[in-house]
């Protein structure tokens, strides 16, 4: 019986981990069509302001709250200098985001050395019989779904969400209507990567920082993404569960590497199965 | 002519250098070769493929495998070849008839490539072995066998660094050579359709899936034989193989060169490892960070690529005078 919690808890965790971390490629790349393979190093910034404010005698709460502002201005600034000069170049897109992907890897290698840096996890564990279980990873969770809930709203029923949305349907009529589309593909994909700096600083203190820490997520968010087809948030979040459940029982049975492997291989009979995504037959929405 | 004065200069370039300038020349080719393949796939059939390098490595780990285990290095060489395209076939099939888009596919052979990056790392233990040949995790395998000369009734005879290098170039202008008669075929026409106007080709009648698994499979097999020559060059293969700058490193070459020409491909290749093995090995950061800038300024500044851009640049500058000399 305690096993069986324990590992329930266990999958939820593993799904709510994936969610949190691919919910910034979801906006960025479900919403905007720009696949950014920076994505992970923007998880790794996110991570590196975590390690950085607990070395400066700040708390890691502190960290996570700064997090998201920190990688929010790194996607402005990425967004004004790269990105909005390759609208419409999809794959063009692609090739300048992942030099930019191994540019930072070399800048942060080369300014805090190839370690991996650990951060001691706040908060103790609960006793469930045998098992013990971190209150940390229960906070993960209630950050995921926090997110999850933040993102639907904003998109649902704030004004900026509105023109976000009809920004991606149609950028010259929203332009005829006296919105400029680039300010508001630049917000977007600020919250993109905000929210990607926020996913980053969450698992910091479960994973260790290191330079190559996004290397380890990217994979599998881009295949969360993909499998979640154009439902975006939704489709994310049920592409998360259904991955999320295979990866866990897969690596509760063998290693964790090959519940990579079985996600992947799962996925990718998916998407043969259903190419337009999980939920490419939904109705359309955000 | 042309290929008459290459075959010349190739048969000619081992006599006048020395012979570390030899076996990195030799390695090289086997580059160029891992570029071809990147430019046939992505410059004529239109699909940007992110997985060479994992067909690469997927190849020096067969030929690993193949050649400790028979001590054969050309069953060896067959066996990286056949895995690659093997690997190939079954991605090429699960994302071609899936009708994944061209973004969808570029990201998964990327995942792809990652994944197996992974998973070779995790396979220190001594018990990941196949037959004789331990994986070996993050050292990588080694006591891979020499490329050889095996014939029947004779005993093998390890190619010696020259040879090896007329091997190399020889298997380099064949595969060029068919190549280019295979973008010539009404097959190549095809597939160059299938670039310009996917669903327009397939309205004519043709099967693009079939088309473009074909030559997916193909490029497959060349990255595969790329990595089965690497890997009996230097005795030596590793996960890093499949490291995300190794994959960057193959689209950068084929971009510098400019894509949609074959020659291209070898030129960038060969003009990307002189400047960096000139530059010096200085740290694996700094070639990060060069790397990475140099792609986000080709895709920014060169779209179509760097030599053309520079031979464009040239041919302007040749004109310039002769155009202003014409009455207006």
């Amino acid at each position: 019986m305690d096993l069986l919690a324990v590992t329930a808890f266990g999958i939820v965790y593993g799904i709510a981990t994936l969610v949190l971390l691919a919910l910034g490629l979801a906006v960025i790349f479900g919403m905007m069509g720009v696949i950014n393979l920076a994505q992970g190093e923007f998880l790794m910034l996110g991570a590196y302001t975590v390690l950085l404010t607990t070395a400066h005698g700040g708390s890691v709460w502190a960290g996570i709250a700064l997090a998201p502002l920190v990688v929010g201005f790194v996607g402005v600034a990425v967004e004004r200098t790269v990105i909005r000069f390759l609208y419409g170049r999809t794959l063009d897109t692609m090739l300048a985001t992942w030099g930019l992907s191994l540019a930072l890897i070399g800048i942060v290698t080369l300014g805090f050395g190839p370690t991996t840096e650990g951060i001691a996890t706040p908060l103790g564990h609960v006793a469930v019989g045998r098992y013990s279980v971190a209150h940390y990873q229960g906070f993960v969770i209630a950050v995921a779904l926090g997110s999850l809930g933040l993102t639907w709203g904003l998109f649902n029923w704030t004004r900026f969400g509105l023109v976000a949305r009809a920004t991606m349907q149609n950028a010259s009529m929203v332009a005829g209507l006296g919105v400029n589309p680039s300010r508001v593909y630049m917000g977007t994909f600020a919250f993109g990567s905000a929210l990607a700096g926020l996913g980053g600083a969450v698992m910091a203190p479960l994973t260790g920082v290191v330079p190559t820490f996004g290397l380890a997520f990217i994979a599998k968010i881009f295949i969360t993404v993909i499998v979640g087809g154009p439902v975006i948030l939704l489709g994310t979040t049920t592409a998360g569960g259904v991955l999320g459940l295979v990866e866990s029982l897969v690596s509760y049975a063998s290693t964790p590497i090959y519940g990579q492997v079985a996600m992947l291989v799962f996925a990718i009979v998916l998407l043969r199965l259903l190419p337009q995504g999980i939920s490419g037959f939904w109705r359309r929405g955000v | 002519m042309l290929w008459a004065g290459v075959v010349l200069a190739l048969a000619a370039l081992p006599l006048s250098l020395s012979l570390f300038q030899v076996v990195r020349l030799t390695v090289f080719m086997v580059f160029c070769l891992l570029a071809l393949s990147l430019d046939l796939i992505w410059g004529f059939g239109g699909i940007l493929s992110f997985g060479q390098a994992a067909f690469f490595g997927v190849g020096g780990y067969a030929y690993g495998v193949a050649g400790i285990n028979t001590g054969l290095s050309l069953v060896a060489l067959v066996v990286s070849t056949a895995a690659a395209a093997a690997l190939a076939a079954l991605l090429g099939y699960f994302t071609f008839y899936g009708r994944v888009s061209a973004m969808y596919f570029a990201v998964i052979t990327l995942t792809v490539t990652l994944i197996l990056h992974q998973v070779m790392g995790t396979t220190a233990d001594p018990r990941y072995a196949i037959g004789a040949a331990r994986l070996g995790g993050y050292n990588g395998m080694t006591n891979i066998p020499s490329l050889a000369l095996e014939l029947p009734g004779r005993p093998a005879a390890v190619l010696e660094p020259v040879p090896l290098f007329y091997v190399v170039a020889g298997l380099l202008l064949a595969i060029l050579a068919l190549c280019r008669a295979l973008v010539a075929s009404p097959f190549g026409r095809v597939l160059a359709a299938i670039r310009e106007d996917e669903g327009r080709t397939e309205m004519l009648g043709y099967d693009v899936r079939w088309r473009k698994l074909v030559v997916f499979v193909l490029s497959g097999a060349i990255a595969g034989l790329s990595g089965g020559l690497f890997a009996g060059w230097g005795n030596f293969i590793n996960p890093q193989v499949f490291s995300l700058s190794q994959s960057a490193l193959v689209v950068i070459w084929v971009m510098v060169g400019g894509r949609g020409t074959l020659y291209g491909a070898i030129v960038g290749a060969l003009v990307v490892q002189f400047l960096t093995s000139y530059l010096g090995a200085a740290s694996v950061s700094y070639t990060s960070v060069a790397l990475g800038l140099i792609l986000v300024t080709i895709v920014l500044l060169f779209p179509r690529g760097l030599v053309p851009a520079l031979i464009g640049a040239l041919a302007r500058l040749i004109a310039r005078p002769r155009a202003a000399s014409e009455p207006a």
